[in-house]
Parts: C-alpha cells; sequence; structure tokens
C-alpha cells in the first residue's frame, strides 16, 4: 500500500515504526494470499469447470513430472538404504534397512521430495505462465470476454496439481522403494525375495496414506502459490522472473512446515 | 437527444502519486463513433480499462446503458462485458490458443457454440480485417505485430458488440490496410448502429473515422466537437496535437 512508505516526520528512521510498517505490510499480503486462494478453491469446488483445461494441466504437471520425480525418487531411496545400513552396523542392526526405508520413503521422502520438485518444475512455471499472461494484458481480455480468470486459469491449476500429485507421491513411493532394494541387493549383501517381503509385511496402509494426504494438501500449495505470484507479477521480464523465484521459494518452504505440522498432527491422532 | 449507451462522470484514478484521470466526463450514443487523443502516457488506454471494469475508479461513476456499473461484480458485469468488444492496444492474443480459438473465444467459452460452427464463424470474421483462412490454425507468435492487431480486431467485432473501445486500431498496420480498418470501423457502427471509442494518434484515421472527436489532456477532457471542426477548434491544445508541432502549449514533462 502506498501509505505504508510514510517517513517519520523528524527525518530519523525510527525503527519501531520500521517493524509497524513491515508487520502491517505482511498482514496485508497474508490478508490478499487468503482471498485469492479462498477464491481459487469457490471456484474449483462449484460450476462451472473447463474439463479441457483441467485435463491438460494434468498432463503438464503430472505427466511430465515423472522423469524428475522418478530420478529424485531413486536415488533418494538409494542413499537412504545406504546411510541406515552404515549406520544400523554400528549397532548389529542392519537387518531393518527395508523397513526403515520403506516408511521414511513412504511417511516422509517420498511426498517431501515430490513436494519440492514440483515447487519448482511447477509453481515456477504456472507463476511463469500467468505472470507473462497477466503483463501482456492476456488476463484483462480474458475479462473481457466473460472468462473469469479464476475458473478458465486458477481453478484447473489446483484441480489438477491436487489430482496428479498423490498419484506422482505413489509412483515415487514404489519407484524410492526399489532405490532402495537395488543399492542393498546389488552393493550390500541382502536376499532380494527377503527384502522385498520384509518391505510388504511391515508397511501399512496408513504409513501410504499419510503421504497421500500431504501430497494433496502439497498439489494445493504449490498452484495457489504459481497463480497468486504470477497474477500480481510486475510488468517486464524481471517482474515475470521474480514472480517465479518468489513463487517457488515459498512453495518448497511452505512445502516443508506444512510437512512438519501435518507430521505432528498424525502422530497426535496415532496414524 | 439519444440515451448514450455509456457515460463516465466524473472519474479519476490515480497509481500513487501518478494521477493519471482527474475527473474525465465522456459520453458515447449509439451509433457514434468518438475518437479521443491525447499525448502517450495521458491516460487514455487507463480510461478504456476503468470503462470496461479492469480497473475500479478512485472516485466518480460510469453508467452503461443508463445503469451505475461502477462496482458491478459478476453476473451483471458479464452481462455488460457480453455486450462490449475491446481491441487491446497490445493485442492482448491468448499466446497458447491458435487464432481462430482466439477469435472464437467468447463463442466457444460463453456462448457455447459448437466448434465447428465457432470457427465458420471465426474465419468470417476475420476475413473482415482483411486475413485469410490460412492463418487460421496458426499461433499468435507466429504472425507480425499488424496481423496480430487485426486478429485482435477481429475478436473485438465477432459477436456483434453495442459498443466497441479499439485502442489504436491501426497503429502498425499499412496505409491501404488501415484504411481498410477505417471502413470496417465506419460499418460496424454505421451499418450495425454499434457506438465505438477509438483511441488513435492516425490523424488521417481519425478524421475518416469520427463523428465527434475529444482530446485528453492532463486527467480531463479538455475539447470536444464535430470531426469537421477539428481544425478550427479555437483550442491552442486541439491544434498544436493536430498540427503534431513540438511547440506549444502542450510541453513534454521533463
Ligand atoms: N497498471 C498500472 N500501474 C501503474 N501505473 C499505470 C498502470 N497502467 C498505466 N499506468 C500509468 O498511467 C499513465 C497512463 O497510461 P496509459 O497506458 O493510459 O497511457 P496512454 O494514454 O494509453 O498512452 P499511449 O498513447 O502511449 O498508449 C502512465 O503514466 C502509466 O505509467
Ligand atoms: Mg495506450
Amino acid at each position: 500500500m502506498s501509505n505504508a512508505s510514510t517517513k517519520t516526520s523528524g527525518g530519523f528512521p525510527n525503527p519501531l515504526q520500521w517493524i509497524g510498517v513491515g508487520i502491517l505490510a505482511t498482514c496485508q499480503e497474508l490478508g490478499r494470499l487468503a482471498i485469492f486462494a479462498s477464491r481459487v478453491k469457490f471456484a474449483a469446488l462449484t460450476p462451472r469447470w473447463f474439463v479441457g483445461a483441467i485435463l491438460r494441466q494434468m498432463v503438464s504437471i503430472g505427466f511430465y513430472s515423472l522423469p524428475v520425480v522418478g530420478l529424485s525418487a531413486i536415488f533418494i531411496g538409494a542413499a537412504l538404504a545406504l546411510n541406515i545400513y552404515s549406520g544400523g552396523s554400528r549397532f548389529g542392526a542392519e537387518q531393518f534397512v527395508p523397513t526403515i526405508v520403506v516408511l521414511g520413503i513412504t511417511r516422509e521422502l517420498g511426498v517431501v521430495i515430490t513436494g519440492l520438485m514440483l515447487a519448482g518444475r511447477v509453481s515456477a512455471g504456472i507463476a511463469a505462465e500467468v505472470g507473462a499472461m497477466r503483463v501482456t494484458e492476456q488476463i484483462d481480455a480474458l475479462k473481457t470476454l466473460s472468462a473469469n480468470p479464476f475458473r478458465y486459469l486458477y481453478a484447473p491449476r489446483f484441480l489438477a496439481a491436487m489430482v496428479t500429485l498423490p498419484i506422482l507421491v505413489l509412483i515415487a513411493d514404489i519407484i524410492g522403494v526399489m532405490g532402495g532394494w537395488l543399492v542393498s541387493t546389488q552393493a550390500l549383501d541382502f536376499d532380494s525375495t527377503v527384502y522385498l517381503r520384509n518391505t510388504l509385511d511391515f508397511v501399512t496402509i496408513e504409513d501410504v496414506a499419510v503421504g497421500l494426504i500431504k501430497a494433496v494438501v502439497f498439489g494445493g500449495v504449490i498452484a495457489i502459490m504459481g497463480c497468486y505470484h504470477g497474477a500480481n507479477s510486475k510488468a517486464g521480464a524481471t517482474g515475470v522472473g521474480r514472480a517465479a523465484t518468489l513463487s517457488m521459494v515459498s512453495a518448497a518452504v511452505l512445502v516443508l512446515g506444512l510437512n512438519y505440522v501435518m507430521s505432528t498432527l498424525f502422530e497426535s491422532i496415532g496414524l | 437527444m439519444t440515451l448514450s449507451i455509456l457515460e463516465l462522470r466524473g472519474v479519476e484514478k490515480s497509481f500513487g502519486r501518478n494521477h493519471v484521470l482527474r475527473g474525465v466526463d465522456l459520453d458515447v450514443a449509439p451509433g457514434q463513433s468518438l475518437v479521443v487523443l491525447g499525448g502517450s502516457g495521458s491516460g487514455k488506454s487507463v480510461m478504456l480499462k476503468n470503462a470496461l471494469g479492469l480497473m475500479t475508479p478512485d472516485a466518480g461513476n460510469i453508467f452503461f446503458d443508463g445503469e451505475d456499473v461502477t462496482r458491478d461484480q459478476g453476473r451483471s458485469r458479464d452481462a455488460m462485458r457480453a455486450r462490449i468488444g475491446m481491441l487491446f492496444q497490445s493485442a492482448a492474443l491468448f499466446d497458447s490458443l491458435t487464432v481462430w480459438e482466439n477469435v472464437a473465444f467468447r463463442l466457444i467459452h460463453a456462448d457455447r457454440l459448437k466448434r465447428k460452427e465457432a470457427k465458420e464463424r471465426a474465419i468470417a470474421s476475420l476475413k473482415k480485417v482483411r486475413l485469410g483462412a490460412s492463418v487460421a490454425d496458426l499461433r499468435p507468435a507466429e504472425l507480425s505485430g499488424g496481423m496480430q492487431k487485426r486478429v485482435g480486431l477481429a475478436r473485438a467485432i465477432i459477436s456483434e458488440p453495442d459498443l466497441i473501445f479499439f485502442d489504436e486500431p491501426t497503429t502498425g498496420l499499412d496505409p491501404i490496410t488501415a484504411d481498410a480498418i477505417n471502413d470496417l470501423i465506419i460499418e460496424q457502427v454505421k451499418g450495425l448502429g454499434a457506438a465505438s471509442i477509438s483511441i488513435t494518434h492516425d490523424m488521417a484515421s481519425a478524421r475518416k473515422i469520427a463523428d465527434e472527436i475529444a482530446m485528453l489532456f492532463e486527467g480531463k477532457i479538455i475539447w470536444r466537437g464535430p470531426a469537421s471542426m477539428i481544425d478550427h477548434s479555437g483550442n491552442a491544445y486541439v491544434d498544436q496535437f493536430v498540427h503534431g508541432r513540438a511547440e506549444g502549449p502542450i510541453q513534454p514533462s521533463i
């Protein structure tokens, strides 16, 4: 807001005023974000839905993220297995490698890694696309043609991300466990059948569900941060670039923060 | 006197300390072609965006067909926009869609026409702006600036709106195409009875298409009169603008 930057009358900067201005500006930004997010949710939950746009977004958010998600998952699973092995061998607990790998991947790492990679690939991508549309007046043009950008642009991205992220996480879980299995059977001397049986006997539906519930939330956060920063992009290549950076950073921090909050929550209800 | 289809009354708009519009009064009647002149950065595009509700005025009111629409949202805003066509200065084509999907956007999404029928109408509309069916399946990025402008024009007129805004319709066009666009604007207004507000720096175009000419300067309409009066406006600012002189009362703000 313009009045948020008023100078002190004495000319000497007052630190309390700086803090006050900062807090006010942050509250305003959070308020705007909350209003924006609730409008996206409302548009996503009520007709009319642009089915074509939703499907296109599912392909671009979901399908094209498969390589990066798969690669990240296999390396994380492999590294996890190695670390647990070398840690566990200090007190003769090497046999816990398969169980700890599957638990770590499904409850935590699969979804966090997928969330972080998509904060980069998807959130920044949405922010750049929407930002470019804003600064070239395409969003204004949408409105003049009676197409509500919340329905036509933002809701399809929001819905597509919330639907595809759990699917990606499920795939990341499987590939991550395979990464652990590969290292354990090739580099360490685990028996393949025993490893897989230990994995499947130990993992529960709840472990997987915890990751998938987190994934739905992360999908929504990633899409909303991309749309919000894009829709507020300033003019020019620097403005759009800044929107992409901001959306990536804020989505990544939110993914990690919400992951902790939800882990605490699930822990307290015994999931 | 006929009822005006659009009326701006005392519209003000500022961006921080930049007071762009300082009380604009303007109206246009059905069947009337109004041209608005004004220096670069004088707020002509901002004025159109306020009229369309893409920006909300800080003060003043906007009336469309007799109704106060200044703060309209949702359905009533859509109902108003369904009757208005807008050519953006930058064309503002959707670069994820093909040319014909751009032109037919309203038909497909708001009017829910079948794609085949929408495409036929898009091609007919493209023809009016002298673009052949061969460009229909291209992407906007594959067109020249002047061609994009004409696609924007085809999109603005396709649903035969009651009011059309043309933000610099002939900028970037060769003289022959520019004149064809002038004829097209006249046809829309005289043939279909629409009202139009055109912004232009092209005096030849202004003389040809305008019934009336208005001049925006320092956030206000400082002169308005019939197009035939433009050379005898008796206003030093208008005179300087029309004759394109660097010397005169309008001085660049440095
Ligand atoms: N979204 C915006 N945010 C801040 N300032 C703006 C915005 N849009 C326009 N302005 C400012 O408003 C003023 C008028 O801009 P506008 O685009 O209406 O000019 P114009 O009369 O259309 O000029 P031109 O003939 O060059 O197109 C300019 O000083 C511009 O910087
Ligand atoms: Mg302009």
